[in-house]
């Protein structure tokens, strides 16, 4: 059961980023647009603390799903709204969410397409398999001439405000959250435990594993959806592999199956993305030493509590 | 028929270079068990080398000789960089859990990808035009068109397939190879130093993989920092597809992608090539997940 306390967090939280959403006007643009991208960062890795975290699965593939919602509203705003004659306030507060969720819905569908074939398979394969299925959903978005195929599609109504994107984060931790702590949910820790033992006890892990998927791409897709309608535009090359390592990258800095500490990473490392851009080219230079040099010294993640000791499971 | 044999050709000499590529992948995880990322960038970095040869160092172009000069400096600097890479960032964690491992190689790549790109201590990210490194002529045999670059990645595939198999089954360091990637431990229990030969077998496949870089330069000869990504994939399908750990297999794997990569080119599908290997990994993955010439391994407690 969750208790009703973690429901009132997240209505605080919904009413914060309605408060800050009232008042963004007043916010320095470049602050704002730094803060967005960095709430839809805590929606992406949240919801792959799910799969890669908690469920102890290693999917590679985030960035692909994320493409999928992002097209999949990109084109409900764009060429459905339209013609649905609808003024601009409806299509920001009710089309706009529902377009979100279509697309979540859709990159759902699209993680139990990849889910169900693949996740027979341990550790790396499915890493692999993964990688592969977001390069082939790039191939087949760069093919698609009515998505603006390699040229990218244009003219996406800038919808995403503070509310919208911190309301989306906040829905994300809570229901990775509550989901993680029902009965039901204890199940995806006992197939990142142990997986022979948690089947030898009578849990269907298969059944497990792509939930955690379809939970997870759900929120990628709706991450998605928000980032194009952020940015305002979409080109099927920034959705690839490098995008989906960014978001490992944050999983494990927050350390794998850490609620708080994925949330603080994903800030921190769109804050530091931000940071070091003054350092032009040697940027990635920095970042992958950085990873390097954590997993050779700190695999557990750097928001593993308490700091100082190692995490035994 | 001619337009069958001539893609034939194509295709098995696009698949000799995923069949290099591939026995690095299959080779490292036999004695680790883990996906060496970064070895798609020392496949770059052997093009690179066999460009610095010839640009830099002013090999002569266009010759035998300085082509297999040029092929031995990218084989020899990319073994050397393959044991680097083992003893800097992997054998630190050779007690870690697999993921640990797999994302420190994400890392290597990245790292080695990010300096090759920077123009100030790499190489830039503009793609350079690869020089002619042995003499290239076209042959016409009726309406068949053969080039010579062709034959010369037939000829050093089959010198280099032939050369791994006399290591692997004829020396005593193969035997440890075989013997390491059987049973780790009952190795190090006669008297095998694994460190030494996990070390022998990322130099192996490393000189591989930059052999495969210099020949696969010389067919597409534009080289840039990124250029690894997808022929590195392709030919981590190609290991799986054979069977991962299994040598022959991974040959076989290679060779096949290339066949129907070359193919699926030749026909209105062909701008979806490059998704083309993925679609046949999840296939194998769901119908053979042991490959087709590997053997399944039933998980005990």
């Amino acid at each position: 059961m969750v208790p009703p306390k973690s429901q009132r967090y997240l209505l605080v939280a919904l009413l914060a980023a309605a408060v800050l959403s009232a008042v963004s006007g007043r916010i320095d643009p470049y602050v704002l647009d730094v803060a967005l991208g960095a709430g839809i960062s805590i929606v992406l890795a949240s919801s792959l603390n799910l799969i890669n975290g908690f469920t102890g699965q290693f999917s590679l593939g985030h960035a692909g799903f994320m493409a999928v919602g992002a097209y999949t509203s990109a084109m409900l705003t764009t060429a459905v709204a339209p013609k649905l004659g609808l003024s601009g306030t409806v299509l920001q507060w009710v089309f706009f969410p529902v377009s979100l969720v279509a697309g979540g819905l859709l990159a759902a569908l699209a993680g139990i397409a990849v889910g169900a074939p693949s996740l027979r398979l341990k550790g790396d394969y499915l890493a692999i398999v993964t990688l592969g299925f977001g390069e082939i959903i790039k191939v087949v978005l760069q093919n698609l001439d009515f998505v603006g195929g390699s040229r990218g599609l244009t003219g996406v109504p800038t919808y995403a405000n503070l509310f919208w994107v911190f309301g989306s984060a906040s829905v994300t931790v809570y229901v990775v959250w509550a989901l993680l702590n029902s009965t039901y949910g204890r199940g995806f820790l006992a197939v990142a435990d142990d997986e022979v033992a948690a089947e030898a006890m009578g849990l269907n892990t298969t059944h497990y594993k792509i939930t955690a998927f379809v939970v997870g791409s759900f929120f990628a897709g709706v991450a998605g959806g928000l980032y194009a309608h952020l940015k305002g535009y979409l080109n099927p090359s920034g959705f690839s592999f490098d995008k989906s390592i960014e978001i490992v990258v944050m999983v494990i800095l927050g350390g794998m199956g850490r609620h708080s500490g994925v949330v603080v990473a994903a800030l921190l490392l769109s804050v530091l993305t931000e940071g070091l851009r003054k350092f032009g080219d040697y940027r990635m230079i920095v970042y992958s030493v950085l990873l390097i040099v954590l997993m050779l010294t700190r695999p557990q993640g750097l928001f593993t509590w308490p700091l100082w000791k190692r995490r035994n499971a | 028929m001619t337009e069958f044999l001539q893609q034939l050709l194509n295709g098995i000499s696009l698949g000799a270079i995923y069949a290099l590529i591939a026995l690095g992948y299959t080779m490292v995880y036999g004695v680790l068990r883990f996906i060496n990322f970064a070895h798609s960038d020392v496949f770059m970095l052997g093009a690179f080398v066999g460009w610095t040869a010839v640009e830099r160092l002013h090999l002569p172009k266009g010759t035998v000789g300085g082509g297999l000069a040029a092929l031995a400096l990218a084989m020899v600097v990319c073994a050397a960089l393959g044991v680097l890479i083992e003893k800097l960032a992997y054998r630190p964690l050779r007690q870690r859990s697999t993921l640990t491992v797999l994302i420190t190689a994400i890392g290597v790549s990245l790292l080695i990808q990010n300096v090759s790109q920077n123009s100030q201590i790499g190489f830039g990210p503009n793609p350079k035009a690869f020089p002619e490194l042995f003499p290239s002529r076209q042959i016409h045999l009726g309406q068949l068109t053969v080039s010579t670059n062709q034959l010369v990645v037939l000829f050093v595939t089959l010198v280099l397939l032939a050369a791994l198999y006399w290591i692997v089954h004829r020396t005593r360091t193969g035997t440890a190879m075989r013997a390491l990637s059987f049973n780790a431990t009952a190795a190090s229990l006669v008297g095998i130093n694994n460190d030494r030969i996990i070390s022998f077998t990322f130099a192996l496949g490393s000189a591989l993989a930059g052999a495969g870089g210099v020949l696969y330069a010389m067919n597409y000869p534009s080289i840039d920092p990124l250029m690894g990504t997808l022929p590195g994939l392709k030919a981590f399908v190609a290991a799986v597809l054979g069977g991962i750990g299994n040598l022959p297999g991974a040959a076989l794997g290679g060779l096949l992608i290339g066949l129907v990569e070359t193919f699926v080119s030749g026909t209105r599908l062909s701008t979806f090539r490059d998704a083309i290997a993925f679609t046949i990994l999840i296939g194998i993955l769901l119908f053979r997940p042991a490959g087709l010439l590997g053997k399944l391994k039933v998980e005990k407690v």
